[in-house]
């Protein structure tokens, strides 16, 4: 199982699990994964067409995905996929 | 920056900055790199704290401070720069002071200014560093796309809650190849609402420190040229967990200020690039604070909502129900129909937006008040205990 990090602003959808173990075998699927689990989160991982939010990049290890293959980046049994997403400090 | 050539130390100065000197890689021309050097540090709060004692400390020669902001009883958890003493005064000019103490052997200018789209790049020229300790997207994308504009390096750094984040951006390396901008990191900004600020949802006083010392340190590997900056790559802290990542960053083809095709060439208007200025936004009903007190006083028929997040309602509530902003249009079925509904955050920004997107969803909210001035507000009219 490949184990999913979420941030600290999106650990509230979670449950505040910090380490979520996935059966995925592409990032496309850990994220719909993520989004049955806990139906809170999905609209902040996934825009209305689907897509990856622009504040957020998802790194396999330590390589984006968008140097990979995007949504379609394997993972393997022992991968870690970091969800990273946009924080600004203070004020919005 | 000043040619090192004509860099020279005083006695006292080669004594204050010996510990740096005596390292063999660093030597005194290093520290003639920092004493010719110009940085300027955009917002002197719990980044910027650390920062500019730090770099002080080191003898970076001059150092740019921009703030408008007055220090404030909640900031001295986290922003040592300050003390009791410097609450109510004006950031920038508390913060002078104790850097002036610290070390005399440098200049500090002051900039008591928001930075803004017409002021950033006059304010930014004549620096030759840049150091982000910002506090919201607009100014991080103002920030980051004046760097870009000018040529000039972005050390950035970011925390929220326990968690923090170093780049080095638009680094031009010995080849003279430009790194990667904030922009190739996240092309947009989350749209507002949909991630709380430190304001809403709390910093570990201790992050910044951390981050913040980080920061510093890029900054003088980028001033002096020594080591490896982070530029290229992304820095995570989880101080929480005790975790840290690092991971590859690259400039992307996309990137609208130097990807392949630009599209921008001057600087726009952020706080609409960031959704926060919407000219087609609706005006939302609004109950002024007399009128609400009146309501609650004569115990008029009407439900009170809390959009804020379950942390500030437990640090202190008007008795509503809480229903985070997040969460209000999935609960939307708990919102009153039948009578009036007075609807509050913090100062009124997040319950807009909470009428708003009901509103969006389809929901009627003709009986919904926004709350003018939310929490604060009751607040300041009626102090507590």
């Amino acid at each position: 199982m490949a184990t999913v990090i979420i941030p600290t602003p999106l650990r509230k959808f979670t449950d505040n699990e910090s380490r979520l173990s996935t059966p995925a075998a592409n990032v496309a699927e850990a994220l719909q994964d993520l989004a049955i689990r806990f139906p809170n989160l999905k609209k902040h991982l996934l825009d209305d067409q689907g897509q990856i939010r622009g504040f957020l990049n998802i790194f396999v290890g330590d390589a984006d995905i968008r140097d990979l293959a995007l949504e379609q980046t394997p993972i393997s049994a022992d991968a870690v996929l970091s969800i990273v997403p946009a924080i600004a400090g203070g004020r919005q | 920056m000043a040619n090192i050539q004509d860099i020279f130390f005083s006695k006292a100065e080669l004594a204050r900055y010996d510990r740096h000197i005596i390292i063999p890689d660093f030597g005194l021309e290093a520290q003639k790199k920092l004493k010719a050097a110009k940085v300027l540090v955009v917002g002197s709060g719990g980044l910027g704290s650390p920062l500019l004692l730090y770099l002080a400390a080191a003898g970076v020669g001059t150092i740019g401070i921009v703030d408008f902001d007055v220090v404030d009883d909640s900031n001295l958890q986290r922003q040592v720069l300050y003390g009791k003493r410097d609450v109510g005064r004006a950031k920038a000019r508390a913060a002078r002071s104790r850097l002036r103490a610290l070390n005399p052997y440098i200049k500090i200018k002051l900039h008591e200014t928001r930075l803004t789209s017409e002021n950033a790049l006059a304010i930014i020229q004549p620096y030759d560093v840049v150091a982000d300790g910002t506090d919201n997207f607009p100014t991080r994308y103002l920030v980051n796309d004046a760097c870009v504009l000018l040529g000039k390096t972005n050390v950035y750094a970011s925390i929220f809650q326990f968690e923090g984040q170093v780049s080095v951006f638009n680094y031009r390396n010995e080849a003279g190849e430009w790194g990667p901008n904030y922009r190739d990191l996240y092309p947009t900004p989350p749209p507002p609402g949909l991630v709380p600020s430190c304001a809403e949802g709390g910093v570990l006083g201790v992050l910044p420190g951390i981050v913040g010392s980080l920061q510093a340190n890029e900054v003088i590997k980028v001033l002096t040229g020594l080591g490896t900056s982070l530029s290229g790559r992304l820095f995570l802290f989880d101080a929480l967990h005790f975790e840290t990542r690092t991971f590859a960053l690259k400039r992307r083809p996309e990137n609208p200020l130097n990807g392949e095709n630009p599209s921008i060439t001057a600087l726009v208007d952020y706080e609409q690039f960031c959704g926060l200025k919407n000219s087609d936004e609706k005006p939302v009903q609004e109950i002024d604070i007399e009128t609400f007190l009146q309501w609650t006083q004569n115990e008029a028929d009407f439900q009170l909502v809390d959009v804020r997040e379950p942390q500030e309602y437990d640090a202190g509530n008007l008795g509503g129900l809480l229903i985070p902003l997040g969460e209000v249009v999935a609960r939307a079925q708990e919102i009153a129909r039948d009578k009036k509904v007075v609807v509050h955050c913090r100062s009124g920004a997040r319950s807009a937006k909470a009428i708003r997107a009901l509103a969006e969803a389809g929901i009627e909210v003709q009986h919904l008040y926004n709350l003018k001035g939310g929490y604060l507000a009751v607040q300041a009219l009626e102090p507590i205990g």
